[in-house]
């Protein structure tokens, strides 16, 4: 099981939680969990998140590999100018 | 060969500061931009926009305009179809307004002819019906109940239900507990700042050619940051496969963020596409300021506490961004980065987006956090002056550093933050005497940076030299840049390099030159590619030589036995290996695609001595100076340019520039003459401090830079101009009137 952050506005979408646990072994895993047990959280996810593993921020990376002890915070999408 | 992570090494190349390889072209003019592009039998584009701030369109009536002799096209929001995706249909309607004309300069019709001046007359004959509905500018007053609303029905579904419908998007960040952590303080300081929306102001305003042919191929010539995306827009407004439409990006004069989002470029191509010719549009700088760009604006509440030996104990800010008369999330920028320099057991952001009826905000150097960030740095050094306290030693004792839990959620791992304020704490700059009515400000900085999508090819030509071919258009010297660590991979000298940059149907998809990502990403692409030929070049030696391709290996541009075992011969050349590349199994390149990650977050801090009359209220900047952790700086130059161009730009958005709304609604000051960006004369030499700290997510430690050095100037231009007057300045920018009217107040 992987420990997941979520950021303050999405946590009414999981039941009031900060953290969550889903059994996930990489990114993509992680999101279709996330989408499947809290639904209120798929229309941020299909806007776009960025995910932070062990404080390494990826944009886009399906099959990142997460550790179970692994921090994951899942955050915004990046933008830039 | 798999070294993808920082390997420290001494660099014979990267680090020096070769001749621009595009010098020449721009000072003799030669240089292609985007209004230089002609094709023949083109036709001249020009855009009819709306004078109302907001108002329903009725009607629009184009046949007087189409009958003109020399027009060849008219189109509107009919010619375009309705996406059913909703940030395409966002982008859509920026660029030709569909029910309602959102904003004082709002796309309603355009048209092309034969000459430009029988475009413009052409305009004057399209009459259009305007319901003229009531319009709000201001975020504040946007969110109230009752204000006109700018568009229904757009809020996301994290928006508390009973909002205004003009509030779209909500988010909070944070750790801790608030109360607990105001509790411990010795002295709490909440202040309310706003800031006005200000432009990218890029020299360069935006033009294209587009050419669509009858059988349904187009070209687009354009001034862009993403040729690729550009490609993407238009072809799904235009109903195009994406291999149908080429898009070449030409030299650009500036886009600071303000050129990653299509404009009239889709209105071009469907000009051309009605009248069979190639179309030129070219904004005027009125257009540019009405009706691209620019910034959200803002408003916010920051709360922090401290005890009286500079401890921070909590920190809150509340942040309402507009961000147009579209939905956007900027604030999610501004929420995160808020507190980001500081290691807090409590703190929390709050943030808000808000239409008003202004221009579709667009991107500019790390979105969203220059102002947030201004907001906190401000009530920093409040606190700082409340206890007479040094703010660079109350920054460094509350610095976030490796293992602290950022205020955004991830537990940082090892940054600059730290090293940046001991410099700054160290330079002479800090220590330097101030004289009467000056003041000293100080503020951190921070960006996240990121990688991308990149794709780059390099070519091993047969007289030794090499070609890289990389799909971001060169906004900030990336050419040199990417030529640098081609030549320090290779072993070969930056001038047998030269590298282009490819249209859309020569190279793998490339994102936009956005994020602080291109030295970072296309240098990654661009250092594996060379492995990849690198990888080739030995192989073809150790055919040459009778060995096995793993018993050579690569030295100083050479492939060279790898060891007593392997055989005795003398090294071979990269020249020597691509002049009998032919005899030895064909042409020699190497290739590399990524979505990079690992970019690593960016901390600057800034140091800012201002004069202020009191007499008029202008403000002087008398010195200045940049502390920024670039990781490997690849050319120097371009790394001093990027932080000098930031605060330059910081410092404009400071004391001068800002949209002003009149109370109908329209822009009052599109032109550079009553939209005062800084010149040359205004500012003093911009001193760059470099700290040289590897990222270890690149193979050479190279860390964007291109965005962090505008995060600090708000905020540090702000405090230095508070300690020189005595009174705090929460609104920006700090143009001589408001100035002197909060000297006037303080009396």
């Amino acid at each position: 099981m992987v420990k997941v952050l979520l950021w303050g506005t999405l946590r009414s979408a999981a039941d009031g939680q900060a953290e969550v646990e889903v059994a996930a072994r990489t990114f993509k895993e992680l999101l279709d969990e996330l989408v499947a047990r809290y639904p209120g959280l798929e229309p941020q996810i299909r806007r776009g998140v960025s995910l932070a593993l062990d404080g390494k921020i990826y944009r886009e990376a399906w099959f990142t590999e997460i550790g179970p002890d692994s921090e994951v915070v899942l955050m915004p999408y990046m933008t830039g100018g | 060969m798999a070294l993808d992570s920082y390997q420290k090494r001494t660099f014979k190349q990267v680090g020096t500061r070769p001749n621009r390889p595009d010098g020449v072209d721009k000072v003799t003019g030669r240089a292609m931009y985007g209004a230089d592009a002609t094709a023949p039998g083109m036709l001249h584009a020009k855009v009819l926009r709306s004078p109302h701030a907001h108002a329903r369109i009725v009607s629009i009536d184009t046949a007087a305009a189409e009958a003109l002799p020399g027009v060849k096209a008219v189109v509107t929001a009919a010619d375009f179809g309705v996406p059913e995706d909703a940030f395409l249909r966002d982008v859509q309607d920026h660029c030709m307004a569909r029910e309602k004309a959102l904003y004082d300069g709002h796309a309603v019709a355009a048209v092309a002819a034969t000459t430009l001046a029988a475009a413009k007359a052409a305009l004057k004959l399209i009459k259009v019906q305007y319901e003229v509905l009531p319009h709000v500018t201001d975020a504040d007053e946007a969110m109230k109940p009752g204000a006109p609303v700018v568009q229904a029905g757009r809020a996301y579904e994290n928006v508390p239900a009973g909002m205004s419908e003009n509030v779209t998007h909500h988010c909070e960040f944070g750790h801790g507990d608030l109360d607990a952590g105001f509790a411990k303080a010795d002295h709490i300081i909440e202040r309310h700042f706003k800031t006005a929306a200000t432009h990218q102001g890029y020299i360069e305003p935006n033009a294209c050619l587009a050419s669509v042919t009858s059988d349904g191929k187009a070209e687009l010539w354009v001034c862009t940051q993403g040729q690729f995306f550009y490609r993407t827009l238009c072809a799904a407004i235009l109903g195009m496969e994406a291999s149908q439409l080429r898009v070449t990006a030409s030299e650009i004069g500036g886009g600071f963020g303000g050129k990653t989002m299509v404009y009239m470029e889709p209105v071009a191509l469907a000009l051309s596409r009605k009248a069979g010719r190639p179309v030129k549009l070219v904004l005027t700088r009125d257009e540019v300021f009405r009706a691209t760009g620019p910034t959200v604006s803002s408003s916010m509440d920051v709360k922090i506490g401290m005890t009286k030996d500079g401890r921070i104990t909590a920190g809150q800010a509340v942040l309402r961004y507009s961000g147009g008369a579209f939905p956007n999330t900027t604030v999610d920028m501004g929420a995160q980065a808020a507190f980001a320099a500081y290691d807090l057991d409590a703190v929390r952001t709050f943030g808000w987006n808000v239409m008003t009826n202004r221009p579709k905000e667009s991107a500019y150097r790390a979105p969203g956090a220059p102002l947030s960030i201004y907001g906190v740095e401000s009530v920093v050094d409040e606190l700082c002056q409340h206890f007479g306290l040094d703010p660079l030693k109350v920054r460094l004792l509350n610095a976030a550093t490796e293992g602290t839990k950022s205020s955004y959620g991830p537990t940082f791992p090892a940054i600059g933050l730290k090293a940046t304020l001991e410099a700054a704490l160290a330079h002479p700059h800090y220590s330097a005497p101030l004289g009467t009515n000056q003041g000293r400000g100080v503020s951190c900085g921070f960006w996240f940076n990121f990688g991308g999508n990149t794709c780059v090819s390099l070519s091993v030509n047969t007289d030794g030299t090499v070609g890289v071919t990389e799909g971001n258009p060169d906004i900030g010297g990336s050419r040199a840049s990417i030529s640098l660590m081609a030549a320090e991979e290779l072993g070969i000298p930056y001038e047998k390099i030269r590298t282009i940059v490819a249209d859309t149907s020569s190279l793998g998809y490339n994102d936009v030159t956005d994020g602080s990502r291109v030295t970072f990403a296309v240098g990654l692409a661009t250092i594996k590619a060379a492995r990849d030929a690198i990888r080739k070049m030995c192989s073809r030696a150790a055919k040459i030589w009778g060995i096995d391709e793993e018993a050579v290996e690569w030295v100083d541009g050479a492939a060279v036995p790898a060891g007593p075992n392997a055989g005795k011969f003398p090294p071979m050349t990269l020249a020597e290996i691509a002049a009998v590349s032919a005899e030895t199994g064909g042409p020699i390149s190497g290739h590399y695609e990524v979505n990079a990650d690992g970019a690593g977050v960016s901390f600057g801090v800034h140091l800012c001595d201002i004069e202020v009359d009191p007499e008029t209220g202008a403000s002087k900047v008398l010195r200045y100076t940049v502390f920024q952790d670039a990781g490997k700086a690849v050319h120097p130059s371009y790394v001093e340019g990027q932080m000098q161009g930031g605060a330059v730009q910081g410092i404009g958005w400071a004391l001068n520039e800002e949209y002003i709304y009149g109370a109908d609604g329209k822009l009052q000051n599109p032109g550079f003459l009553d939209y005062r960006i800084p010149v040359s004369s205004d500012l003093p030499m911009i001193d760059t401090v470099i700290l040289e700290i590897p990222n270890p997510g690149h193979p050479y430690g190279v860390r964007g830079v291109g965005e962090t050095g505008i995060v600090p100037p708000l905020a540090a231009t702000a405090n230095a101009v508070s300690r020189a007057v005595g009174v705090r300045m929460t609104e920006l920018p700090m143009s001589p009137p408001k100035l002197l009217k909060a000297l006037e107040a303080k009396g």
